[in-house]
């Protein structure tokens, strides 16, 4: 009874913080202030009780599991949770709904972690499903606004129709192997065609869910519509989530068929890098921006990906860790100034630097980190990847990787020469940014400096494997 | 009168498939388009109770997945719909071509 509240610890604290949630909102309620301040705190120790008291093990004969891999899995993305509530402090605290929002946005934390540990395809998706389902809700958050409900329409439908096609991949696995299991079922593949054509199936599932390119153009309207809270979740938490899953689905249920999809995720690799990049160079709205942008760093995931070594999951692991802090705090950034001014075009930041230096230093640093300029851990993120990429001697493969970060230069250089240097007659005037966005601000960005220059962390990261 | 054997359902399930896959993509309404999805989800049922009954008949894996999916399907048929209430609510109308605000 014991082992099985240990092994399943995280979830469980996930579960009663939703539930408490609950209550205060079938009670006399709290206002606003309060309720964000319990709820940060209570995201916090649920953040650093993730570090101890953790067991590994797995139950409900092998449908679940954890190991040490997992438990820091879960703790980046109860990071993420936490920093999110920090960040978007503003926005939550005008919000009416925002019990709700809380309860959503654990229901759908609650189904990554039970993703990350599934180990069976029923399992994982179910998982799944609660972890898209409450997303496209929160996706409509801003509920008299029209583009919200547009981006909530676009996220439901587009992700109804990849799980079909999940479900009917899933459903030809079962066909051709009679199992499900993901212990049993690597001994079942053999590579016959219809076991090539269901895993076809269930990489299209994965690649919508990740938006790897030929079925990435849901993304960039999901994230201008949606409020930023949700954009931040969804393109962090939620991808973060997803590439884990998608490895070690790879690798450990997949990693006898490694000839047939190696060059699968090479090709879409370049696919996502050269477009992500390329629609990234003329956007004008900077959710946009940050949404190809997004799309082309999951290109580099893949890279990491397609080494199928313990490598490519450490060096994994720890971009998302790096792309955790550096993409919440451009978000974060972007959210306080268009909550307080509504300016969300690129052009609006020139002369930002001039009112605003703290937003436009935090700006600056995330932006070169997901660039992967030395100084900042994004450098090191992409240098692991790539590292890792190369074990497979396919140098052509990595020389693309490293033009397209070249590329990618110039679209995050353009954001801050527009802060720093453009001359504006009437810039963003000085925002009054919440305490706890200012703390969110300063955590990530010490996070953005320290996760690369400490050596240690990527020693323990590569530890656990 | 032949017995229906695997390939019939096979048959019958990948065709409905494709019939959603057709409707989602060729059809404006957004009710439609969920009904086309729920035609996908339902090909992937008859596939797991063909494969239970033809192939695997002493592992009931299939059978559940069955159940779980018409779960799903229910769950995110909810949320989809009151995602399209709200934007009836916005748009005055529930055709995918006037929710166009956003184009890159």
């Amino acid at each position: 009874m014991n082992e099985f509240l240990m092994i399943m610890k995280s979830e469980w604290l996930i579960t009663a913080i939703i539930f408490l949630l609950l209550l205060i909102k079938l009670g006399k309620g709290m206002k606003n202030g309060s309720l964000l301040l319990l709820v940060q705190v209570l995201l916090l120790l649920n953040f650093i009780t993730g570090f101890f008291f953790n067991k590994e093990g797995s139950l409900f004969d092998g449908m679940y599991h954890t190991s040490s891999v997992i438990i820091f899995q879960k703790n980046i993305l109860s990071l993420g949770v936490y920093l999110i509530s920090l960040l978007f402090a503003d926005w939550l605290k005008k919000s009416e709904h925002l019990p709700e929002f809380f309860i959503l946005l654990l229901s759908a934390l609650l189904g990554m972690f039970f993703m990350i540990s599934s180990g069976n395809l029923l399992m994982f998706f179910l998982s799944l499903e609660l972890a898209t389902i409450p997303v496209a809700a929160m996706a409509n958050f801003d509920l008299g606004k029209k583009i919200s409900s547009e981006a909530a329409m676009k996220m439901i439908l587009s992700s109804a129709f990849s799980s079909g096609i999940l479900l009917f991949g899933i459903s030809l696995v079962y066909g051709a192997t009679g199992t499900i299991s993901f212990v049993t079922l690597p001994t079942q593949l053999n590579g016959s065609t219809l076991q090539i054509l269901a895993f076809v199936f269930l990489f299209a599932a994965f690649a919508f869910k990740l938006s790897i390119v030929p079925f990435h153009l849901w993304t960039a309207d999901v994230y201008e519509g949606a409020p930023m809270a949700t954009t931040a979740f969804l393109s962090v938490i939620s991808k973060g989530s997803i590439a884990f899953i998608f490895m070690s689905a790879l690798y450990k249920v997949f990693g006898s068929m490694n000839e047939i999809w190696y060059n699968m995720v090479m090709i879409l690799s370049i696919a996502t890098m050269i477009i992500g990049n390329l629609f990234a160079l003329r956007q004008q709205n900077i959710k946009r921006f940050l949404a190809f942008s997004s799309i082309a760093q999951v290109g580099f995931i893949l890279v990491g990906i397609s080494s199928s070594s313990t490598e490519g999951v450490s060096s994994v692991v720890y971009f998302v860790l790096i792309y955790v802090f550096s993409n919440l705090a451009a978000f974060a950034v972007a959210a306080s100034i268009s909550s307080q001014t509504g300016k969300e075009k690129v052009d609006d930041y020139k002369g930002l630097y001039k009112t605003n230096p703290f937003l436009s230093w935090v700006l600056a640093l995330a932006l070169f980190s997901l660039a992967g300029i030395p100084p900042t851990a994004g450098f090191f993120g992409k240098l692991f990847l790539l590292t890792a990429g190369a074990s497979k001697a396919n140098y052509m493969f990595i020389t693309v990787a490293a033009l397209n970060m070249i590329v990618s230069l110039y679209y995050y250089l353009r954001v801050i020469r527009a802060v720093f240097m453009d001359k504006n007659e009437q810039p963003i005037e000085k925002i009054n940014t919440d305490p706890a966005t200012k703390l969110g601000l300063v955590i990530c960005g010490a996070g953005i400096v320290l996760t690369g220059l400490l050596s240690w962390i990527y020693d323990y990261i590569q530890s656990l494997n | 009168m032949m017995e229906p054997g695997l390939y019939h359902i096979l048959f019958i399930s990948t065709a409905l498939f494709f019939i959603g896959v057709y409707g989602f993509f060729t059809r404006r309404n957004l009710v439609t388009m969920l009904m086309s999805i729920e035609l996908v989800l339902n090909s992937v049922n008859l596939n797991f109770i063909a494969f239970n009954k033809y192939l695997w008949p002493n592992r009931l894996d299939g059978v559940f997945f069955t159940i779980f999916i018409i779960a799903i399907a229910a769950a995110e048929a909810a949320t989809a719909i009151a995602i399209i209430i709200n934007l009836y609510r916005s748009h005055r109308s529930i055709d995918v071509e006037n929710a166009e605000e956003m184009k890159y």
